[in-house]
């Protein structure tokens, strides 16, 4: 049998999958990137393994994407995250027509064909605003922890938005809202209300055509799941693997090429 | 009679007290905080301690600055633009050009030869090339903002900063430290960056000579050379730079009681 690895990069955290030879995801795991981009792939590669229960050596090929995809020294192939999430969310949800990814330090959204394949795409990577790293500043502020943020955010009943797009501005205006005598609840949704509005703001360049899929380290924060759906009035597909999309369509993507390397050399 | 002026900045609050004849007798600086009210009324009694003689009454208060509407005292409010322009017209008669770079938010402006706007340009849309920006680059270094205009002085091989992002540039920070780069030489590229940013602002009012450098990041030295350098000459920067909001309120609040004068 032969098991291929999809290795996702991301800036946070490193994420991967084994899939078998149908395309079955059989193994995953994920691993916090910190400054050694290639040993944190190499890390969560061989956890993923175990977690297959196969061994490293019995993998036939290995397929690197996130931004820190050219520092696996182990790949065979790198492909964009662009083109593995959309492929992802097609394997998971296949009428999937726009993918929301909502990473760490960046924000996409992906316009995608009956195929998977990535259409259009609209991206912001040049600062905080609407990506994880802007409600890592707002939970720090008010001194919660992030992964408490989703819970509490469901319980707002009077949320204000946040105006600042800047995450850093976002952090004062935050502050002030607690000297205001602003609940805690209240001020996460008002933050969430604000990345959701960047992010729906990408996806109707993209058309924001149905079905939507997100994907990404952010779907694991339920408040802005509901923030999102509330703000779109219409649901959003949100899979157990939502945070192993990239690594799932690199694995898929990788699994493709190799038949198609072996159908040629036959 | 005195008169005062209230500059209640996003980081730092500002007062300046002015005799009846515009001589600053009295200065007030505190740290915005939290409660602008109370900063406010902070500075201003610092500034009231400061004016020694006890036998005077303050006839008008300017408030300005983003705040400015906290300030319970004032007896009118005035932009922050309006009052910059005519505080460094009074520091700098010749200045056409202002570059405030404060702790939220950076603005070029173009004064008349009176010392009245004629244009302006901001960004308080996010952090970068404010002072906020040097903040998180020098937290992430573990150094204080009074430092780091010295350390940067040292550099010699400054380094290409190229995230805008204030939230992303702690994070290249952090990689060319641990790639064993010089803290002077990551400062100098920080305060580089920022240069460029707001010589871009300025040259979207105009570059006229002279060049007046204020705000609260005008203290930092390596900043003010970054901007010389990129500018290849030099700009005013005066050691009241950081109460240039407070001393133009200050000189509105006087043409008001001048005013009162004139009327009674």
């Amino acid at each position: 049998m032969k098991v291929i690895a999809g290795v996702d990069v991301g800036s946070q955290t490193t994420k991967a999958v084994i899939s078998d030879e149908t395309g079955k995801i059989i193994g995953r795991a994920q691993v916090a990137t910190k400054i050694d981009l290639g040993g944190a792939a190499e890390k969560a590669v061989a956890e993923a393994c175990r977690n297959a229960g196969i061994e490293r050596s019995a993998l036939a090929y290995v397929a690197a994407t996130g931004y820190g995809r050219f520092q696996v020294e182990f790949r065979d192939l790198q492909i964009t995250e662009m083109t593995c999430h959309a492929y992802g969310a097609h394997s998971v949800f296949p009428k999937t027509r726009s993918v929301l990814d909502i990473g760490a330090q960046n924000s996409r959204a992906m316009g995608v064909e009956a195929n998977g394949r990535v259409r259009k795409f609209r991206m912001n990577d040049k600062c905080a605003a609407g990506a994880g790293r802007f409600m890592e500043r707002v939970a720090k502020a008010l001194e919660v922890e992030l992964d408490q943020i989703g819970a509490l955010s469901l319980k707002a009943t009077d949320p204000t938005p946040i105006s600042s797009i800047c995450a850093v501005l976002a952090e004062s205006e935050v502050i002030n809202q607690v000297t205001e005598g602003k609940k805690v609840e209240d001020i996460i949704c008002g933050a969430h209300y604000s990345i959701t509005d960047r992010i729906i703001a990408l996806l109707r360049q993209v058309g924001g055509e149905e079905e939507i899929t997100l994907t990404g380290g952010v779907t694991k924060n339920m408040g802005m799941v509901k923030t999102l759906e509330d703000r779109l009035a219409k649901k959003v597909n949100v899979g157990p693997d939502a945070e192993f999309m990239g690594a799932i369509g690199a694995a898929l993507l990788g699994l493709r090429r190799l038949q198609r390397v072996s159908a040629a050399a036959a | 009679m005195y008169v005062a002026g209230v500059d209640v900045g996003s980081t730092a609050t500002k007062a300046i007290i002015l005799d009846e004849n515009q001589r600053i007798v009295g200065r007030g600086l505190t740290h915005t905080g939290a409660n602008v009210i109370k900063a406010a009324e902070r500075a201003f009694a610092q500034a009231r301690a400061d004016a020694k003689s006890d036998d005077y009454e303050i006839g008008f208060v300017v408030g300005t600055g983003y705040g400015r509407y906290k300030v319970p005292f004032g007896n009118t409010q005035i932009t922050e633009i309006g009052c910059h322009g005519k505080g460094a017209h009074y520091l700098f008669p010749e200045t056409r050009t202002i570059l405030d770079i404060g702790g939220q938010d950076t603005k070029a402006i173009k004064i008349s030869a009176q010392g009245e706007v004629s244009d302006f340009c901001m960004n308080d849309k996010c952090a970068a090339g404010t002072g906020r920006f040097l903040e998180a680059s020098a937290s992430v270094i573990g150094l204080t903002l009074d430092d780091i205009g010295e350390v940067s002085m040292r550099s010699v091989h400054p380094l290409r900063i190229t995230n805008m992002c204030t939230v992303f540039v702690e994070s290249e920070i952090l990689s060319h430290l641990a790639r064993g780069k010089k803290v002077e030489d990551v400062l100098r590229g920080v305060n580089n960056a920022i240069a460029g940013r707001s010589v871009a602002l300025m040259r979207r009012v105009g570059l006229d000579d002279e060049i007046t450098f204020t705000g609260g990041v005008s203290r930092n030295k390596g900043m003010v050379t970054a901007i010389e350098e990129r500018l290849e000459r030099k700009v005013n920067v005066s050691p009241d730079s950081q109460f240039i909001g407070a001393i133009g309120a200050a000189l509105f609040a006087w043409e008001r009681t001048q005013k009162k004068v004139g009327a009674s």
